[in-house]
């Protein structure tokens, strides 16, 4: 079937009250902007409250069309649909005959037609036209059965402007438009978990930006490619991510040479976050997001987050907190980020781990043995932030 | 200060070698098996270039097949040797310490029925040919040992292996990887008992995407690649011509000067050891002087980790690789150093440096000194 448009489905926006044209038009945006990459030409309008994409060039790529839609949040379907223009009865049962015939090559399933009348006008009513379209298919196809109550395939038939029919559904990714939600700052890493973070929050329609810790010559060139191509994978959902690289080597150091060896790692991550947050308010975010997930490692108990959320006031996100790695790993498969990021690159957070770091570290321990070296580190903290490098990731 | 000191990795090309290759791309552009006369141009650059390399090697131009590279030649001369002669034998040998371009040929030849056996070699990376002498059977087709170890630059006693062999086995055929030895080595191969012998243009000053495999009169292989049969049928697609000729130049020229500039190699390896030997707790792998190769220096600095210390050198601007650069990027255990028992904490910590006729001594100097000051901050700041 060539298919020429899309009728989109969307699942909690219809649910918003005064403001759901707010979430639609953000919707429409982040469809326009994910079909920009596509071959062909596209119009997204809304019709009835209802999103609808046309294709208006000749030519356009299917698989990719879908492929991008179904990368927009907020899409909990995206439905191939047919258009026709002649809206008398004839007509509609000759074109559902030729659409059953072309999109259902085997004819042994239960099917149920179901109507909807834009135009109040029309001669026959939604059940009426559900009855006589069915009766045609029923007489083309023996093999179809009619079941009313679990169909293996609905058909729709709507009369608007013009006939519209489909009946294949393939699912979005659900979740809320990018830009309806506020901005929020991902510390990524190169890891595995925190692209997965920066996905999920987004998935509620935030929009991201990214802070890197590099550590050269701990840490190389390579490793910070991997973090931009990783803001570039994640960009495919959440939109363009303004990445910030920060040189984190005199502050690792610092603290290497001024704390107890055991607790590096916990003032580390105090540092991270803490720069995370100034950049975080310089550029307008409203919270913090991390790939944390309790008890993963040394960091993420709830004693070490204790101790490491202490030092912000902006919320901290960690939308993977309860996952086990394995399903992590899922999400990252899925959302294509973990081939890239199980490649072999030290990242700054073990360079210099120890062998036996705190695991229940006690806040005014750390709170003490910080202090020692406080004011060093705070002015190396400044410069870090000072010396950050913008980089805009989008694919 | 730029200092390039990965050329066992790939070398800068010479410029002579790179014009002619701009020439050969906007103007002589025709292909080798056209029957005008562009085709009959291009296909004269094939001949120079053959020429060119055969004359280093003392053998003739029908002795010379252009590949895309090392690897291919070491698998053309492997499994094409093997291929072709089958019906006479199923056992191969070669070193621990070889190539993956070699040693994984092998363990595909070993899923396919071949049986291969892997010399060993001594703490500083020479095979024994009392154990290369008792390896030889009545079925061994071919023997294959690296001339110059691309990661400590070892050198194998290549003409004594070459007679060794034809004693025990007329039959078995030689195949010398000479991949980091040809251009800083003078190698004859009809004299040396070489039956085939691999090289590629990226180490010696030529373009990458150009090797070439001399195989000796009389040798018979199959084709691991099939198509319009150029190369009298052994390696078919059309000669890249802008690379073959750059690869003929380059050889020519690296050549020429060779005695002398191996001597200038040797002479600032020399004086570079000696200055690393300053700085406590380096060690050098593999022999030293004239025993080894002129243009690769393997080093191990106890306690600093090796990744580390190239991206510190990196800053300085200076350029070199851990491990084997050449095989791949990941940090994987560097079979050569296991081969010659580096000791396991040293594994992690070896830097190769790599000369190339470009290298001056100011460089070298400007390296030791840069070393000096940074491996005591890297020793301070340790892992663990």
């Amino acid at each position: 079937m060539e298919w020429k448009s899309f009728l989109i489905k969307y699942a909690e926006i219809g649910v918003k009250g005064a403001n759901r044209y707010v979430f639609e038009d953000q919707l429409m945006k982040q469809m326009r902007y994910a079909l920009k990459r596509c071959e062909g030409e596209f119009e997204v309008r809304k019709e009835a409250g209802r999103v609808f994409v046309d294709v208006t060039s000749e030519d356009y790529d299917y698989d990719e069309t879908v492929e991008a839609l179904s990368r927009v949040f907020g899409i909990s379907e995206i439905c191939p649909m047919m258009q026709y223009e002649e809206k008398d009865i004839e007509n509609i049962r000759k074109e559902a005959v030729a659409y059953v015939g072309e999109v259902y090559p085997d004819k042994a399933f239960t099917f149920k037609v179901m109507c909807r009348r834009g135009k109040k006008d029309y001669p026959l009513d939604s059940m009426e036209i559900a009855a006589s379209v069915g009766e045609a298919l029923l007489a083309a196809y023996p093999e179809m059965k009619v079941d009313v109550h679990n169909p293996d395939v609905y058909l729709y038939v709507e009369v608007r402007q013009k006939i519209y029919m489909y009946s294949v559904a393939i699912p979005g990714p659900g979740g809320m438009p990018v830009g309806t939600a506020g901005k929020a700052m991902l510390l990524l890493s190169g890891g595995i978990d925190s692209p997965v973070a920066g996905y999920l929050v987004s998935k509620r329609g935030v929009a991201l930006e990214a802070t890197y810790f590099h550590a050269p010559p701990y840490t190389s060139d390579r490793a910070k490619q991997k973090v931009v191509d990783l803001a570039k994978l994640v960009s495919r959902y959440s939109g363009p991510v303004r990445l910030h690289v920060v040189n984190f080597t005199d502050v690792q150091l610092a603290i290497y040479e001024g704390c107890p060896h055991e607790e590096l790692t916990i003032i580390m991550r105090r540092y991270m976050m803490r720069i995370a947050e100034e950049i975080a308010k310089k550029n307008d975010c409203i919270g913090l997001v991390t790939g944390e997930s309790i008890g993963q490692v040394a960091s993420q108990t709830m004693q070490a987050m204790l101790v490491t959320n202490e030092v912000c006031t902006l919320p901290v996100y960690r939308p993977v907190v309860g996952f086990d790695k394995q399903e992590i790993v899922d999400v990252s498969e899925k959302i294509g980020t973990y081939e890239t990021s199980i490649q072999p690159f030290e990242d700054c957070c073990t360079i210099f781990v120890a062998k036996h770091p705190v695991t229940r570290p006690n806040p005014d321990v750390i709170r003490r043995h910080e202090a020692a070296v406080k004011d060093k580190l705070d002015e190396l903290a400044k410069i870090a932030v000072e010396t950050e490098e913008l980089i805009v990731c989008r694919m | 200060m730029k200092v390039y000191l990965d050329n066992s990795a790939t070398t800068r090309v010479y410029p002579e070698a790179a014009e002619l290759m701009t020439k050969v791309m906007l103007e002589d552009y025709g292909n080798p098996s056209s029957m005008h006369r562009l085709g009959v141009d291009a296909e004269k650059y094939i001949k120079t270039a053959r020429e060119q390399i055969a004359a280093t090697l003392k053998a003739s131009e029908k002795e010379i097949l252009f590949t895309s590279c090392g690897t291919e030649s070491d698998n053309l001369a492997i499994l094409g040797y093997a291929a072709a002669h089958k019906r006479e034998g199923h056992h191969l040998i070669t070193t621990k310490i070889e190539h993956p371009a070699i040693l994984n040929t092998m363990e595909h030849l070993e899923k396919e029925g071949y049986e291969v056996t892997y010399l060993d070699v001594d703490h500083e990376g020479r095979i024994s040919l009392t154990q290369l002498r008792d390896s030889i059977r009545e079925d061994t087709l071919l023997v294959s040992i690296m001339h110059t170890n691309n990661e400590i630059g070892a050198l194998q006693p290549i003409e004594e292996a070459g007679a060794l062999i034809k004693k025990c086995n007329s039959k078995t055929v030689f195949h010398v990887d000479a991949v980091q030895g040809y251009g800083k080595n003078r190698i004859i191969p009809k004299k040396m008992g070489i039956d085939m012998l691999s090289a590629s243009g990226h180490k010696i000053h030529g373009p990458k995407g150009i090797g070439f495999l001399y195989v000796k009169n009389g040798i018979r292989l199959q084709p691991i690649l099939f198509g319009g049969g150029q190369q009298g049928g052994l390696r078919s697609g059309t000669e890249a011509v802008p690379s073959i000729a750059g690869l003929g130049l380059a050889s020519a020229k690296i050549n020429e000067g060779l005695e002398q500039e191996r001597e200038t190699l040797y002479s600032l390896r020399d004086g570079f050891v000696k200055d690393l030997l300053t700085i406590p707790d380096v060690i050098i792998n593999g022999r030293e002087g004239h025993e080894t190769a002129p243009h690769i220096v393997s080093a191990s600095f106890r306690d600093v980790r090796a990744e580390v210390l190239l991206h510190a050198l990196e800053d300085k601007g200076i350029y070199v690789s851990s491990g084997s650069a050449c095989a791949s990027n990941h940090p994987q255990t560097s079979a050569t150093l296991l081969a010659i028992g580096v000791e396991q904490a040293l594994l992690d910590s070896t830097i190769r440096f790599s000369f190339s006729v470009f290298t001056t001594k100011e460089e070298l100097d400007y390296t030791v000194q840069v070393l000096k000051e940074l491996i005591p901050v890297l020793r301070k700041f340790k892992r663990g």
